[in-house]
């Protein structure tokens, strides 16, 4: 049994005295450890809530850096901490909120070959991660270790939070079988998000951690919870195991389960082959020639915060309805902010006749990192 | 008329409504309804089989349509339907 020092019996007073908590809660709370994926939006409220509760041992995996437009939304870093590995950022932050955490630093991509071996030491593991093959991959190893997932995702202005594999309950694959087709559904860096969301979902998995944990309360093992943050709903729905779903015997390659690349960001290559790039320097070279049809495929939001000049905006969603404005006989470019949108719109006039077509590499984005360097970035 | 709520992902291809009002008596119809109202909705939430995309579920109040009768389940009047997609982002 773990003993509490005067210090922490000082330092969790308010959690000693919640009948529910008490001594040996706040005792349980220091013999337990988890094992947080991702110290992104979800994972800073949670490794921040986490360590100040006094959980003894965390364990924190990610292998990005800190980047300047994390910070809207991941506070659990700084602005001294742009360029920095997002683990140190997040062990220094821990460690001064607690110096009792002990925490565990995974400078690594979780997959299928380290995925067991790095979650088995952790009572619960909570799923930070932006991307479907990771998710899934989180999922399986969880249930092969017989260990509670807590889960959060979001989007925009939506969210989503459940507890899988716990006590006999459902998990990922009976709420979803199989992730969408890449490109079906963009990430936060393509499709945005509104920062204090992950604030949300975070601290309500963070509520579900330390519930189990303790043992306490009913946590959301069979019901999923969604949150709208745009009309302020949040809505319950019962969740439970599919007999249809197969069992989850070993892990697999996610990559090739979900068609994409984890760990994606702006890594995320074409999958679908055949289309043509044009980088973005050679773009500022062909820029003058006559004739050259730029077209920008990115919201008018987008569009108001940079654009490439000279080109025309026909967002991805209009641009079928809005081909009598393009001339298919001319050289034509499309872009996005980061290629994604793009290869749609590529796609689409590469099927109605536009012969000499390509597509912008990296988007908007490499074009202000590699030609125009005063074009803000987002 | 039932009323089904749609995710944000999903708004742009609905003239950004969070809810539509939709017409029949069975999960199908409604859906179908949905899809006529705005057909740009149909790739997202139909394979081209025409059976429901594995990655989007469909509520009837707080119950899932798998766990129903799926496509046949029966709508009624003060019924509310849910489309909810699966989302990643962290």
């Amino acid at each position: 049994m773990t003993h509490l020092t005067n210090a922490e019996i000082q330092r969790y007073s308010r959690h000693l005295i919640l009948e529910e908590v008490g001594m040996a809660g706040q005792e349980k709370l220091k013999g337990s450890s988890v094992l947080c994926v991702g110290t992104g939006g979800l994972g800073s409220p949670l490794l921040l809530y986490l360590a100040a509760a006094g959980v003894g041992r965390i364990g924190v995996v990610d292998f990005d850096v800190v980047d300047v437009s994390n910070l809207q939304r991941q506070v659990l870093h700084g602005t001294s901490s742009v360029g920095k590995k997002k683990i140190e950022s997040a062990k220094e932050r821990i460690l001064d909120i607690n110096p009792f955490v002990q925490v565990d630093l995974y400078d690594q991509p979780l997959n299928s070959e380290n995925a067991l071996q790095t979650m088995e030491p952790y009572d619960v593991v909570v799923d930070g991660t932006d991307n479907f093959p990771t998710r899934y991959l989180v999922n399986d190893a969880c249930v092969l270790l017989g260990k509670p997932n807590v889960y959060g995702s979001i989007f925009k202005f939506e969210g989503q939070c459940t507890v899988f594999n716990y006590a006999g309950g459902p998990n990922y694959r009976d709420l979803y079988p199989e992730p969408p087709p890449p490109g079906l559904v963009p990430s936060c860096a393509e499709g945005g998000v509104l920062g204090i969301l992950p604030g949300v979902i975070g601290c309500l998995q963070a509520t579900e951690t330390i519930k189990v944990l303790l043992g306490v309360g009913e946590t959301l093992s069979g019901r999923l919870l969604t949150y709208d943050a745009l009309n302020m709903k949040f809505k319950e729905f019962k969740l439970r195991c599919d007999p249809e779903t197969k069992p989850i015997t070993e892990l697999i390659d996610y990559q090739q389960f979900c068609g994409i690349p984890a760990n994606g960001h702006e890594q995320r290559k074409n999958a679908e082959g055949g289309i043509e790039n044009i980088s973005p320097v050679q773009l500022n070279s062909r820029l003058s020639a006559v004739g050259l049809q730029l077209v920008d495929v990115r919201e008018p939001h987008e569009w108001d915060i940079c654009r490439i000049q000279g080109a025309t905006l026909i967002p991805l969603r209009e641009i079928e309805q809005r081909l009598s404005e393009l001339d298919p006989q001319k050289e034509t470019v499309v872009y996005c902010k980061m290629g994604g949108r793009s290869k749609k719109a590529y796609v689409i006039l590469n099927g109605k006749g536009f012969g000499r077509l390509t597509n912008l590499e990296g988007g908007i984005r490499a074009w202000s990192k590699q030609v125009d360097s005063d074009m803000p970035q987002y | 008329m039932a009323v089904i709520s749609l995710p944000t992902p999903l708004r742009p291809y609905a003239d950004k409504s969070a809810e539509v009002e939709v017409n029949g008596t069975t999960v199908g119809q409604a859906l179908d309804h949905l899809t006529e109202k705005f057909p740009a909705l149909r790739k997202h939430l139909f394979s081209e089989d025409g059976s429901l995309r594995s990655f989007v579920n469909v509520y009837l109040n707080d119950e899932d349509i798998r766990f129903l009768d799926k496509g046949a389940t029966k709508v009624g009047e003060r019924d509310a339907l849910s489309i909810i997609p699966s989302i990643a982002g962290g």
